[in-house]
């Protein structure tokens, strides 16, 4: 028998060739600011450890590049990423010198092209088992629970990223608080209005176009912009109506983020509620008229369930773009991971940047997870396959 | 019974329904006839108010449709539409179950009335009450949209083009089974098809409509005899008269005394059916036995033939 070459191995074979003989596996910088100094594997790990990696990724390479189970790809990319992710915190402790303070070690390319290589795997391979929703939203939560065991054994203490962690850690807790209620505080307004709205435009046709194209303009308008255009209104509210800045309403801070991202989130649940609504069947609708269903029972017992899949969709697409659309509310005082982006290009300390760029990106991926697990599953469960 | 009075539907400037007036007989079957366009199914829904009317009354038992609000006017109407029109997101029993659940019967009368006309529609209680519509043939789900429409027991059933999805062999099934289930409940029963052949099968009376206006209401046999106009005649088919009057009797009508050979003809068929079996088995006479076997009688090629000829 021969043996035959998988396509995407080819892609990924190629990144973890480069990724770990070519490029560096770690940074290393005398203080948090200075330019670092790449280590390569076999500099970056302790005698041995480095050996093993090379030769564990050579023989991953030739197993990726041939046709091997999807099981076992599996199995593969899971247990490389908990080696990569193990390693890079022994790294840390081999390079920084002992009693050192200042010293910054933080992944370089070479691990990060490593990384994404594996996960690349371990994506197909979860692609191409089909995995139940149930079983999806599972190994999301024994990876994430993967994580929390890692961050809590002190493996990683020695990284930069926890460093940076380490001496503000009151405030990283406070702004994510921050960002999770930006991004899920606005979806929630946008569904109490938008669903109505899509109710609304799909049950009056002369509203459609005009709603639906003005929410298209707003979408159009660079985040940055709408900032900006909202300091004018909010401020001259707060300074106008009673009560108003006592609710925390000003020209900067919170309140024009949070409407920001309301206004973009509109577009996406009220046309995904307009098709969800107009793709239900006729018949189905007709017979419920027909057999004395008043508007309210139609709308409840026959129009919305059959809709919510699409507008579930929406919702999907909402929490996602939110999710990182919060990092901009930084610049406007709002809060959110987006404060230590914004600070750590402002000290060009990229350690700092990462702390607010990787907990919105887990999050942004973890919500598109359970949501997509959410869809499939009110999906599958009315039977709308014909 | 209905009594439809000088009803009008206009949009616009565009007459849909003229000036219509007719009456449904309880307990009868009346089959609306017309080609697309012609007002029919516009006529049918303005019985239970689906469409509003813009003129004239319709009176459903002696009180005016109008005088309960439309949504609770239609839950004492059945309404059974073509592609059945089940809720994709609710299992059988469920759809069967939605007017009882409307009019707030009690869950052990609804799973009763549920089995009950499950049962009836010869699809087992058990196996098919948890499906979801998609797990059904089109049959199935045609018998299940019927046995909708009759679950909270009303007096009169709308049907709109019902059989219409249907292929042949399952359509002709179909319409026995509606015909043993009017005759089970004594429904009172409006269809709309643009097909003659089923409305020559199943009517009591034909209603034949034309841009808007009936143009005949009769009985069968009558507009077969006596038809109103061109249009009523071209409908019909002329080349088609002598086999649609014989599709109105049944064979046990035909019956006359004697014997005879071969393969027995059932006494429910039509005659039509009867006067094939006949000239296919290449004989003069067969017998006819009724539903418990018992002997009917024969019918005659010569007998069917007199009855084919045109009524005097």
């Amino acid at each position: 028998m021969g043996f035959r070459i998988d396509k995407l191995g080819v892609v990924i074979a190629a990144l973890l060739a480069y990724g770990g003989f070519l490029a560096p596996f770690a940074n290393f910088r005398a203080n948090r600011i200075v330019p670092g100094e790449a280590r390569w594997i076999i500099e970056a790990l302790p005698a041995g450890y480095g050996a093993a990696l090379l030769a564990f990724i050579a023989v991953a390479i030739a197993l990726i590049l041939l046709k091997t189970p999807t099981l076992f790809r599996l199995v593969l990319g899971l247990v490389a990423l908990l080696a990569l992710a193990v390693l890079i915190g022994v790294s840390a402790g081999h390079l920084t010198p002992p009693e050192n303070t200042y010293a910054r070690v933080s992944p370089a390319s070479g691990f990060w092209l490593s990384s994404f290589a594996f996960a690349l795997l371990t994506a197909d391979a979860l692609a191409r088992l089909r995995l139940s929703p149930l079983a999806r939203i599972g190994l999301l939560l024994a990876v994430a629970a993967t994580v929390a065991g890692l961050l809590v054994s002190g493996i990683w203490d020695g990284l930069s990223i926890l460093k940076e962690y380490g001496s503000r850690a009151e405030t990283f807790w406070l702004e994510a608080g921050r960002h999770v209620v930006l991004a899920l505080g606005s979806l929630a307004a946008a569904c109490l209005v938008g669903l109505p709205l899509g109710i609304l435009c799909h049950r009056v046709p002369s509203l459609r176009a005009g709603v639906l194209n003005g929410l298209n303009i707003i979408q159009t308008i660079p985040s940055i912009a709408l900032f900006g255009l909202l300091i004018a209104p909010l401020g001259w509210i707060a300074l106008n109506v009673p009560g108003a800045s006592a609710l925390g309403i000003r020209g900067i801070g919170a309140a024009p983020a949070f409407v920001a991202l309301f206004l973009y989130s509109l577009l996406p649940v009220v046309a995904n509620t307009v098709v969800g609504l107009a793709g239900v069947p006729r018949d189905a609708n007709d017979a419920a008229r027909g057999i004395g269903m008043t508007g309210r029972q139609r709308l409840f017992g026959v129009e919305l369930p059959l809709a919510f899949p699409v507008i579930l969709t929406g919702i999907r697409i909402v929490l996602v773009q939110n999710i990182g659309l919060a990092t901009i509310a930084a610049l406007i005082g709002g809060g959110g991971f987006g404060v230590f982006v914004f600070q750590g290009i402002g000290q060009t300390a990229m350690d700092l940047v990462l702390l607010g760029a990787v907990p919105t990106v887990a999050l942004a991926f973890a919500a598109a997870v359970v949501l997509d697990a959410a869809t499939e599953l009110s999906n599958s469960k009315r039977g709308r396959a014909a | 019974m209905i009594e439809i009075e000088n009803i009008t539907k206009r949009y616009g400037d565009n007459t849909v329904v003229d000036t219509v007036s007719m009456t449904v007989e309880p307990r009868t079957i009346t089959v609306i006839v017309g080609t697309s366009g012609s007002g029919k199914t516009t006529l049918m829904r303005m019985i239970n108010r689906l469409v509003e009317p813009s003129e004239g009354m319709i009176r459903i038992d002696g009180a005016d449709n109008r005088s309960i609000p439309g949504y609770e006017l239609r839950r004492h109407i059945g309404y059974a539409i073509q592609g059945h029109g089940l809720f994709p997101h609710r299992t059988v029993a469920e759809n069967i179950a939605t007017v009882p659940t409307l009019l707030g019967w009690d869950k052990k009368r609804i799973a009763a009335k549920v089995e009950e006309l499950l049962t009836l529609f010869q699809l087992d209680p058990a196996a098919f009450g948890p499906r979801y519509p998609h797990e059904l043939s089109g049959g199935q789900q045609q018998r299940v949209g019927v046995a909708r429409a009759l679950a909270a027991e009303p007096n009169i059933l709308l049907m709109d083009e019902p059989f219409g999805a249907l292929d042949p062999v399952i359509r002709a099934k179909a319409q026995d089974d509606l015909l043993a289930i009017q005759k089970h409940f004594g429904t009172t029963i409006v269809l709309v098809t643009h097909d003659m052949e089923e409305a020559f099968h199943l009517a009591d009376k034909i209603a034949v409509m034309d841009k808007g206006r009936i143009v005949q209401c009769a009985a069968p046999e009558e507009m077969l005899v006596n038809p109103a106009t061109d249009f009523v005649e071209t409908l019909i088919g002329a080349e088609e008269r002598p086999f649609r009057l014989l599709s109105i009797g049944t064979a046990a009508d035909a019956a006359e005394a004697g014997e005879a050979q071969g393969e027995p003809i059932a006494a429910s068929v039509s005659q039509r059916e009867a006067l094939s079996s006949l000239l296919w088995s290449g004989r003069e006479a067969l017998p006819v036995v009724g539903a418990d076997g018992a002997s009917l009688g024969r019918v005659t090629l010569a007998g069917l033939a007199r009855r084919a000829a045109r009524p005097q």
